[in-house]
């Protein structure tokens, strides 16, 4: 016999109905919801309670990692031959490239130098490996196997031989989540090559990504390599990011639909670098009213300092 | 043995131990990363449900609401989005718990189906409200396994209230 035979009469006391207790909790899930997904707020309190989750998500993950151990130990030896193969023609043609890019970067610096210009921020990498893609089937977000741990912070780009694949968006203890170009809600300040456009790139769904808030009579064509402009000071400027496929020019709307194939592998798993900056981008200058005037600051200024 | 209402077997009372140590190792379940094909069951879903069948006095939507929030930390999902489906589906399973344990347990596979149907149906409208993308039909498929899979659940998680009460060494179960 079930338990629900021997409910208590009616008369007793039996708290809230379950009607109204069904009504509360659906009111507090949907205040989540609206808090999480609309105004970011709950990130601290995701970050607190993962401690809770985050030894039985150890516990799932550590078979998963056997296998994944054990499959790559008994990769058959031609395979590895031929990747070595493959990477040793590789690093040859690069060397090769790179002792130009070695020369050219420094007589870059010395013209730049000649100009009283900045020189350019350094970066460094951290080698990482996407070990899988994230259980949530609405964005389009991996893990990698560096996390807190490695100085990994979220923000940061993330990068393959090709391009920019993605965001790192959380961090964990040893792992971290990037959230791919081509999830909706990614954007990257981008630019054209060929003209210098500025424009922002959009994740389009189905592993596409578009151009997004451009005027329909803008200069982009088939063909055009779109690289970051690293305005944000998130990216590194010049990183290639997509290659424009189609151009859809509809005079009836004021927008053109530019539809971009991203250059990086990004729906694969395999190596990436994250990249950091080594030294914190220049502060943003801070934002005055639009009523200011030059005048009118330092009187502002001392009334403050005078409080 | 069909361990219904029907049936004639008078089971041991379930230890609540035994209910919140089944819904760790759903948990648990639900965190394996990567799954290689489309279609994984929705273990804690199926566990919540079942307990909210079988004990609707004692699992009900406060433990769906809980556990939901588990899954949507260790998925990354949106906060609330499994906790909004699953206390959807205990107080469903709840509901419908005096009818469905008089039928066999192929018949209750049946009659959850659309419940857990309704669990997903609830996160995919959530999410596209949020303006994700549509994550493809097989989707869905998920309600398909998770409902399969309450066959083999029935009887492994009524295991240790199959137990007689004077242990007879001739017949362990």
């Amino acid at each position: 016999m079930s338990v629900s035979g021997h409910q208590p009469p009616p008369f007793f006391k039996r708290g809230l109905p379950p009607t109204a207790r069904l009504t509360l909790y659906l009111l507090v899930a949907l205040a989540l919801l609206v808090a999480d997904l609309r105004y970011r707020y709950l990130e601290t309190v995701r970050q607190g309670l993962s401690v809770l989750t985050y030894p039985l998500q150890i516990v799932a993950e550590t078979p998963a990692e056997w296998t994944r151990h054990t499959f790559n130990y008994f990769s058959s030896l031609s395979t590895l031959r031929q990747e070595n193969e493959r990477l040793r023609e590789q690093a040859l043609s690069d060397s090769k490239r790179l002792l130009r890019q070695e020369s050219l970067e420094t007589e870059n610096n010395q013209m730049r130098e000649l100009l009283g210009m900045h020189e350019r921020v350094g970066v460094h990498s951290t080698a990482a490996e996407i070990i899988y893609t994230a259980r949530d089937p609405f964005a389009r977000r991996v893990i990698i196997d560096r996390g807190q741990r490695d100085g990994i912070e979220a923000g940061l780009p993330v990068i393959d031989g090709a391009g920019v694949v993605g965001q790192v968006t959380r961090i964990f203890p040893l792992q971290a989540e990037v959230t791919l170009l081509t999830d909706r809600d990614q954007a990257v300040p981008v630019k054209v090559v060929r003209n210098g456009l500025r424009a922002i790139m959009f994740g389009a769904g189905g592993g596409q990504l578009e151009l997004r808030y451009l005027a329909a009579n803008a200069d982009v064509e088939p063909g055009d390599t779109i690289v970051t402009s690293g305005l944000d000071g998130v990216y590194v400027p010049d990183l290639p990011v997509a290659k424009v496929t189609k151009v859809d020019r509809d005079d009836a709307r004021g927008f053109a639909r530019f539809i971009c194939k991203p250059a990086a592998g990004i729906e694969r798993s395999g190596a990436v670098l994250v990249l950091s900056r080594q030294e914190a981008p220049p502060p943003r200058p801070a934002e005055l009213p639009p009523t200011a005037v030059t005048p009118a600051k330092p009187s502002r200024a001392r009334s403050v300092g005078g409080r | 043995m069909q361990i219904t209402n029907h049936s004639r077997r008078i089971l041991l009372p379930v230890r609540m131990s035994w209910v919140r140590f089944t819904l760790l190792i759903a948990l648990t379940l639900d965190f394996i990363p990567q799954p290689p094909f489309p279609g994984v069951p929705d273990f804690t879903a199926l566990a919540l449900a079942f307990w909210c069948v079988r004990e609707p006095l004692r699992i009900g939507m406060g433990a769906g609401f809980v556990f939901g929030l588990l899954v949507d930390i260790g998925h990354g999902s949106a906060m609330g989005q499994h906790a909004l489906a699953y206390v959807l589906l205990a107080y469903a399973a709840a509901g419908a718990s005096r009818r469905l344990l008089w039928f066999p347990p192929a018949a209750q596979a049946l009659q959850m189906a659309p419940l857990f149907l309704m669990t997903q149906v609830v996160m995919l409208i959530v999410r596209l409200l949020a303006g994700a993308d549509f994550p493809g039909w097989a989707y869905f498929l998920t309600t398909v396994s998770t409902s399969l899979l309450w066959l083999p659940i029935h009887f492994l998680l009524l295991l240790p209230q199959m137990q007689p009460e004077e242990r007879d060494e001739n017949r362990p179960l």
